[in-house]
């Protein structure tokens, strides 16, 4: 197998932005890793409007989105490897994959970036109780089957989780022809985005009951009803239980980075995102090895997907062409008062050329409302911003000037939090 | 006429076939599901236990010891998953102690070979997961476990490579005595046969009270099981039980042959014999008891929960023997089921040929290829089958890493796949962590396309549970 500098897992959003990205950046040897039948990731499942408002300033389709940067790839002639399964990541970057065409094969890159994206959290995962009849789908399978083979899964439907391919599919199923009755959302909010469920839910007529879950499955062959009930502090309340006959559940109660690649290759693992702790240059814990998009953490807009992973692929070519990672003081991100988790979780900031800009993403754990986004480098307030509302269906970005940060080179953390306003 | 019917084909129905095809005869198993192995045998802990629990003297306690003996064997023969990973009962509390001895002793009356007992730091030694509070155990290192699909699989395709027919989707629903032997109704027409063996698992006293005046009464007990992610790997090497005290009962906490961990189950009785959903109070329970006997289980990386009901009887032992002439009883077979089946295969097998007086079989072949693991062959074995068979380079279960090539030989296997619980269970696609988020679409197409049948006749496990309902906009 001939060997390439860059090795991209993932040709979806994250993959493709990269790979473009590290091309301009001056790296010529470039393998683009997809599991599926063609580039563009889940993106191809993702038929309805509202991708690229932010990089492209237009509202295209997901394909469409995907298509903008294949086109892409395809004009800077990229290689890519379609059908292919990335089966090891070892600690020393040796790939090894196969495919029905080559083979088993290995390949010893540079530099590997991680762009495999995320899988959904299953039934099995939330404890649902009650049978375990066909018609119980993860909106994404019900996805892929609607909008690219064109089955219909079911025609009686209860949706539980309110993230946003949950919303996504309430309305497509609808508009497939088959009757949403319920979108169910065990938290006191919802883990789409707001225009998702103005759009999906509010605009059908669909309800979403918050603060509710599915304590029952029936149907030993193929579901024929749910029962919801109410939640208080995490548990269902008796006596507050609704049924709805059914023959379809779709379940959108979480996104998992998909980092099972990352883990055999022993990179360190951030327990609250599921996806690796990378520094300000999107590299993780074993030099040369870069993640962005969904492996790294679930984000909302693919829009900010590629602009993560354009940075990744920039630190990756800088690494190929520098031949190692920069070494220098890494001040550590530290987060509390409602922020969840932030990527990067670590900052060098003599690395950072003088007119550069880190953005800082993380999500909160809960609404809140009137409160200041708020960073400080050891004692120094570096950052503030008001927030009127901070919802956890939605990403924040804040952008950290690089001349700031080395202001305060020797600043013992840096910490991100939410004050009142 | 059929010279044994065979009511049922979960493990026991399964390894009483492949005994019998050791004759010459004309056999048939008829079972009321789609596929091998839906009902116990599908839903259990996949223990194989070494024996010293079932009280001496019973045939419990005979059976699950010679089955325990002669499973390594048979996983060599039928090349299915087994592990001779031992057991342990842990005992929590010194005031246990008479009760680890009473089964310590009991085991040995039964025969179990090299039980021991583990004082607290020789158990930490060994299982370092253990919980502070453990006091010491019985040690069983003939203990082990095994895949119970694979296991079930192997006897039927070996019982079919000998002659044994399959007839699936054919509830019984009634027995009734004819001249030289049984006529025997089901969904899929009448057959007649000079022997029956009921080996009908929770329905084996409906079968049983349809020939015989002394009813029997099988309660359907449920235990809830939660499956933990194969990251889990290690957490504990032995399957460890907790000794029934002050403490309660405890539930188990065991490795799979596969690299997962499996904690259950609940035992709760119910009236309802298709009864296998969980319950939010089941699994609340199974919860609760995980944490006795060891600490910091990873509870968090469950992937699915799920149910099966033990076949119980009130004596609590097997029930196995002619109770009309040339109508075999194989009932009440709970636990330790599995574990004795392949001594109850023999046992139910010279009942039969008792009966029938068949003679030997010369063709018979004892062994069976299971499906070929890509994952098992050397780097040059593996390419060189990819480049014979590209369908071997093409993953389709991406948690699983199963390919094309060993669903389609799942497939095409007698008796085979014919669904996606079917392919799950023979190749464990869909089997991960994603439980089939991402392969289900796929394996429904190979499976539509290798069966020739339309994707909305595809189901998950037969019947009605189809996948599909329709087209898009077919209503509008």
């Amino acid at each position: 197998m001939k060997e390439y500098d860059l090795v991209i897992i993932g040709g979806g959003p994250a993959g493709l932005a990269a790979a473009v990205a590290a091309r301009n950046a001056g790296v010529e040897s470039i393998l683009i890793l997809e599991r599926d039948n063609e580039l563009g990731g889940i993106l191809n499942q993702c038929i309805h409007s509202g991708f690229g408002l932010h990089t492209f300033q237009e509202e295209l389709t997901g394909p469409e989105y995907a298509g903008r940067f294949i086109d892409q790839v395809k004009q800077l002639q990229i290689p890519y490897k379609l059908k292919t399964m990335v089966l090891d990541l070892a600690p020393d970057k040796t790939v090894t994959a196969m495919n029905a065409e080559d083979g088993l094969f290995q390949i010893h890159p540079k530099a590997v970036i991680l762009a495999m994206g995320c899988r959904e959290r299953p039934r099995g995962a939330l404890n649902i109780p009650g049978f375990r009849p066909a018609g119980i789908y993860t909106a994404g399978t019900a996805q892929r089957l609607v909008n690219m083979e064109g089955y219909l899964p079911g025609r009686n439907v209860v949706i539980l989780g309110s993230g946003d391919i949950g919303l996504i599919m309430a309305r497509r199923m609808t508009l497939e022809g088959a009757k949403v009755h319920v979108v169910a959302e065990l938290m006191p909010y919802s883990g789409g985005l707001k225009r998702n469920i103005v759009q999906c839910l509010d605009d059908f007529g669909i309800p979403l009951k918050l603060s509710h879950t599915v304590v029952d499955i029936q149907g030993k062959e193929r579901v024929e009803g749910i029962t919801l009930a109410r939640v208080e502090n995490g548990k269902p309340i008796p006596g507050t239980e609704e049924h709805y006959p059914c023959d379809t559940l779709l379940l959108s109660c979480g996104l998992i980075p998909e980092n099972e690649l990352s883990r055999s290759a022993g990179v360190t693992i951030n327990p609250v995102t599921n996806g690796p702790a990378v520094n300000e240059s999107l590299e993780t814990s074993i030099p040369g090895v870069f993640a962005a998009g969904n492996v790294l953490h679930v984000h909302d807009l693919v829009d900010y997907v590629s602009e993560e992973a354009a940075a990744a692929g920039v630190h990756a070519a800088r690494y190929i062409l520098q031949g190692q990672s920069p070494a220098g003081n890494e001040i550590p991100i530290r987060c509390e008062g409602g922020v969840r988790y932030t990527v990067p979780v670590s900052i060098r900031p003599q690395e950072l050329e003088a007119d550069a800009v880190v953005p800082l993403r993380f999500r909160v754990g809960n609404v809140y409302q009137n409160k200041r986004i708020v960073v400080y480098a050891g004692e120094t307030q570096i950052f503030q911003r008001k927030a009127r509302v901070l919802a956890p269906g939605e990403m924040e970005t804040v952008n950290l000037k690089a001349s700031v940060l080395q202001e305060h080179g020797d600043a013992p953390e840096i910490l991100v939090k939410l004050e009142d306003a | 006429m059929y010279d044994v019917i065979i009511i049922g084909a979960g493990v026991s129905g399964c390894a009483i076939a492949r005994e019998l095809s050791r004759k010459k005869g004309k056999i048939l198993v008829v079972e009321r599901a789609e596929d091998v192995c839906c009902g116990t045998s599908k839903a259990n802990s996949a223990i194989v236990h070494a024996g010293y629990d079932a009280k001496h003297g019973t045939l419990m306690a005979k059976l699950n010891v010679q089955g325990s003996r002669m499973m390594p064997g048979l996983a060599k023969e039928l090349d299915f998953h087994y592990e001779n990973n031992g057991s342990l009962v842990v005992m929590m509390s010194e005031e246990d102690r008479p009760a680890l001895m009473a089964l310590y002793e009991n085991g040995l009356k039964n025969g179990v070979e090299q039980l021991q007992i583990l004082e607290r730091d020789a158990l930490r030694a060994m299982e370092p997961n253990i919980s502070d509070n453990a006091v010491a155990a019985l040690y069983a290192p003939t203990g082990a476990i095994v895949c119970p699909f694979g296991l079930t699989f192997a006897l039927a395709e070996n019982a079919a490579k000998n002659g044994v027919q399959f007839q699936f989707d054919s509830e019984v629903t009634d027995v009734q005595k004819i001249d030289g032997g049984w006529k025997v109704v089901t969904a899929k027409g009448t057959l007649e046969t000079k022997a029956v063996v009921n080996a009908a698992g929770v329905y084996a006293d409906k079968i049983h009270n349809m020939v015989s005046s002394e009813t029997m009464t099988i309660t359907p007990r449920r235990g809830d099981y939660f499956l933990l992610d194969r990251a889990t790997q290690g957490f504990v090497k032995n399957t460890i039980f907790q000794l029934p005290g002050k403490y309660g009962k405890g539930v188990l906490v065991a490795p799979t042959v596969h690299g997962n961990t499996i904690v259950g189950p609940t035992a709760i009785d119910i009236e309802d014999k298709d009864g296998t959903a969980t319950t939010q109070a089941g699994l609340d329970d199974v919860r609760s008891k995980s944490g006795i006997a060891v600490k910091n289980l990873p509870l968090r990386q469950t992937i699915t929960s799920f149910a099966g009901l033990r076949a119980h009887e009130a004596r609590h032992e097997f029930f196995i023997g002619e109770i009309a002439p040339g109508f075999v009883d194989c009932a009440a077979i709970e636990s330790p089921g599995l574990s004795s089946a392949p001594a109850i295969g023999v046992m139910v097998a010279d009942i039969v040929g008792g009966i029938l007086h068949l003679e030997d079989n010369p063709n018979f072949d004892g062994t069976r290829k299971g499906i070929l693991d890509p994952k098992a062959l050397s780097p040059e074995a593996h390419a060189a089958l990819i480049r014979e068979n590209p369908a071997y380079g093409n993953v389709i279960c991406r948690c699983e890493t199963i390919t094309e090539g060993e669903i389609v030989d799942a497939i095409h296997r007698t008796p085979g796949a014919r669904s996606l619980d079917g392919v799950k269970r023979r190749t464990r696609a869909g089997m991960g962590r994603c439980q089939g988020g991402f392969c289900s679409p796929r394996v429904m197409e190979i499976l539509s396309r290798e069966l020739g049948i339309p994707m909305d006749q595809v189901t998950k496990s037969g019947g009605n549970s189809k996948l599909i309902v329709g087209t898009n906009k077919d209503s509008l």
